[in-house]
């Protein structure tokens, strides 16, 4: 073994990812030479909209008038007291409009859009909340929508769909495969290869080829850089730990980018565990996957020993997602982010917790973080502080709940 | 020289072009799929692209996806398919490439899967998701072993890049004819032959023309600028459509279109 393997991982930095989309090893470019003249273009358009004062001032004042940020930093004092451990603060993206840090995301890449004169957009959404974000930014500037959703995505988020038409996107529901947002990744691609000299594919999370991983989580930073200066005001110091759910990773991406040199502060991210550990049960690929080639880039990813994709499973369409973003596994391999897992019952209980203690329905995809953040809690000292990613709200997912907890409300 | 180098130097002293049809291993089974590149070489095609079903193929249209689905719903494995080609190779003339995506490359290790895949029989490799800038691994691993690495070309491709990739590329140049997805067309877009043509100037490697070409008209056309031309989706639909009756079926199926294009060249 070299000196290199025996001695301690790479230091995290935030300087990532290199000119070609590298994370350390991560990221890269896996797409067909048809994608590349637009992915040049993108990176050209983005890098200069990035220098742009208007455009930034621009960001700044949909985001605010409009999304209505920033959002607050919350005390669950009730919850913290219930579980008697750190101070608990929760980071509201919830009461975004659109209901999600989706938003953050979908306004940045239309605008974007706009600037390279693209007349078209598309996108894959999982729980929806992508995809009502785009569509909501779309109408919001008069563009034509599509957005691929995977059959088993559409049946489970009926309100997200309906409140998609009702802005004026085309659904299109993805009947191949696994029927989840894997597919409808698939689609949009392919969709994208063809339609790629006058339509913007917005990738809705920090996956995909170079430059939407970097490009997506630059937009969804301010979460984080709010949250930062937030713990500043409301307590004096940066939090102790951060916690937030890992599907593709755009929210936590988001939440703990502006963090990653804040050595003192612990990062968690919290994978959908399904319903166990074995394979076909979970959608894990940091906690339980290897690093593979999927939907562009490099990462960590599910699959089996012909490098085809796993089926993945999830309680929650946003995290039924067998990839991460490649920064996530940076984040990982250098230990600068600790990634565990949390089960669906796990999940369900976090959202009664936090529906009968504080008065917020969270999305079952964030129950994941809240489940394990209240596990930490407990260990920490009531002088600690843990923020919680409450990357959205739960209002979509009431039908699926009832179902699973067997209670009819037509 | 390689296999593919020594057939388009014959090829071009005779003043002929290259038919090149593709199958999907596995689809409807491996013995199928041997039977079928069997009779493709005896109907005289100068080479065979067989398909590694994947999972997630995002330059694949529906009609190839769903080939591919069906194989992997079969549990259809690389190590299978390998053996299937190890057994074919023998027994045909025209040399045989593999197109897949880069995932199932990766996984296996490149060194790993350019031995086993020369080990098999075949020359060479087209992977359409793996980038000029990202190929430095493969094409290395590739060059030692003598197997070639089909670069694509494609009509968004700026003209220095496309030079750069035609320098990188082995064996032939894949020329995408259309902006898009694999699946046929009605018509090929306009600008294509300029294209080449100008293509052709800057290399020296032959060029091969594949995505979207499913009438003998089509092969009209492109046969004059071209080295030879690429036939996959409308095989691989002739392939599902007799599949219920069939592999003699499919076999004559194949026949009569693999037929009829081949006289258009």
């Amino acid at each position: 073994m070299s000196s290199a393997q025996l001695g301690n991982p790479p230091h995290a930095s935030a300087q990532v990812p290199d000119p070609r989309g590298r994370f350390g090893p991560f990221g890269g470019r896996y797409v067909p030479e048809t994608l590349t003249r637009a992915l040049d273009e993108l990176v050209q358009e983005y890098e200069s909209a990035k220098r742009d004062p208007a455009f930034q001032a621009e960001l700044d004042d949909l985001l605010k008038r409009f999304v209505g940020r920033p959002s607050p930093l919350y005390f669950a004092k009730r919850l913290s007291a219930h579980i008697g451990g750190a101070q608990i603060w929760l980071k509201r993206e919830d009461v975004n409009h659109t209901g999600a840090h989706k938003i953050n995301n979908t306004i940045g890449q239309t605008l974007l859009t706009l600037r390279m004169g693209k007349k078209r957009v598309i996108a894959e959404t999982g729980a929806g909340q992508h995809g009502v974000a785009t569509a909501t930014a779309c109408a919001h500037f008069g563009l034509p929508c599509v957005v691929y959703m995977g059959a088993e995505d559409v049946r489970r988020q009926k309100p997200n769909v309906f409140s998609m038409r009702l802005l004026g996107a085309e659904v299109r529901p993805v009947t191949s495969g696994s029927k989840t947002l894997r597919d409808a990744v698939n689609e949009a691609m392919r969709d994208w290869m063809s339609s790629v000299e006058n339509t913007h594919y917005i990738i809705g999370s920090v996956i995909g080829p170079h430059p939407f991983p970097m490009m997506v989580r630059d937009f969804q930073s301010v979460i984080g850089r709010e949250a930062r200066e937030q713990c500043l005001e409301s307590f004096g110091k940066l939090p102790d730990t951060v916690v937030a759910c890992v599907g593709g990773g755009s929210n936590a991406a988001g939440m703990f980018y502006p963090f990653v040199e804040d050595e003192g502060v612990r990062l968690i991210g919290v994978e959908a565990g399904g319903r166990g550990a074995k394979p076909g049960d979970h959608a894990s690929p940091l906690s339980h996957g290897h690093p593979g080639v999927l939907h562009g880039s490099y990462s960590y990813v599910m699959q089996d020993e012909d490098g085809q994709t796993s089926d993945v499973h999830s309680i929650s369409a946003g995290l039924d997602y067998p990839g991460v973003g490649p920064e996530h596994s940076y984040w990982k391999d250098t230990k600068r982010v600790d990634y565990i897992d949390c089960r669906d019952d796990e999940a369900l209980q976090a959202f009664d917790l936090l529906a009968r203690n504080e008065g917020i329905l969270p999305a079952l995809e964030t129950c994941h973080a809240i489940a394990k953040a209240v596990e930490i809690a407990k260990t920490m000292s009531p002088t600690q502080h843990l923020v919680i990613c409450l990357s959205g709200r739960g209002d979509k997912d009431a039908a699926e709940i009832a179902r699973l907890k067997g209670t009819a409300i037509d | 020289m390689t296999i593919l180098d020594d057939l388009f130097v014959r090829l071009r002293a005779e003043k002929k072009k290259a038919f090149i049809p593709f199958v999907t291993a596995g689809d409807p089974s491996l013995e199928c799929t041997s039977k079928l590149l069997q009779r493709l070489d005896q109907l005289g095609c100068s080479i065979a692209e067989i398909g590694i079903p994947y999972s997630d193929p995002i330059a694949d249209g529906p009609v190839i996806q769903a080939s591919y689905t069906r194989a992997l719903g079969r549990h259809i494995k690389l190590k299978q398919i390998f053996e299937m080609v190890k057994a074919t190779a023998p027994t045909v003339k025209m040399p045989l490439v593999t197109m897949l995506s880069y995932a199932v490359v990766f996984r296996k290790g490149p060194k790993q899967f350019v031995h086993e895949a020369k080990q098999a029989g075949l020359c060479g490799a087209i992977v359409p998701d793996l980038l000029v800038e990202e190929c430095d691994e493969l094409a290395a691993v590739c060059k030692g072993e003598d197997f070639n690495l089909i670069q694509l070309v494609t009509p968004t491709t700026p003209r220095e890049r496309a030079v750069r990739i035609a320098e990188r590329s082995s064996g032939f140049i894949y020329f995408v004819s259309v902006t898009g997805i694999t699946g046929e067309r009605q018509e090929l877009p306009p600008g294509l032959l300029d294209q080449v043509t100008w293509l052709r100037q800057r290399t020296t490697l032959p060029i091969c023309i594949g995505f979207g070409i499913s009438q003998p008209e089509h092969v009209k056309v492109l046969a004059p600028v071209a080295d030879g031309v690429i036939v996959g989706s409308a095989i691989v639909r002739r392939i599902a459509e007799a599949e219920a009756a069939g592999d003699e079926a499919i076999l004559k199926n194949v026949d009569e279109l693999v037929t009829s294009l081949m006289r258009a060249l």
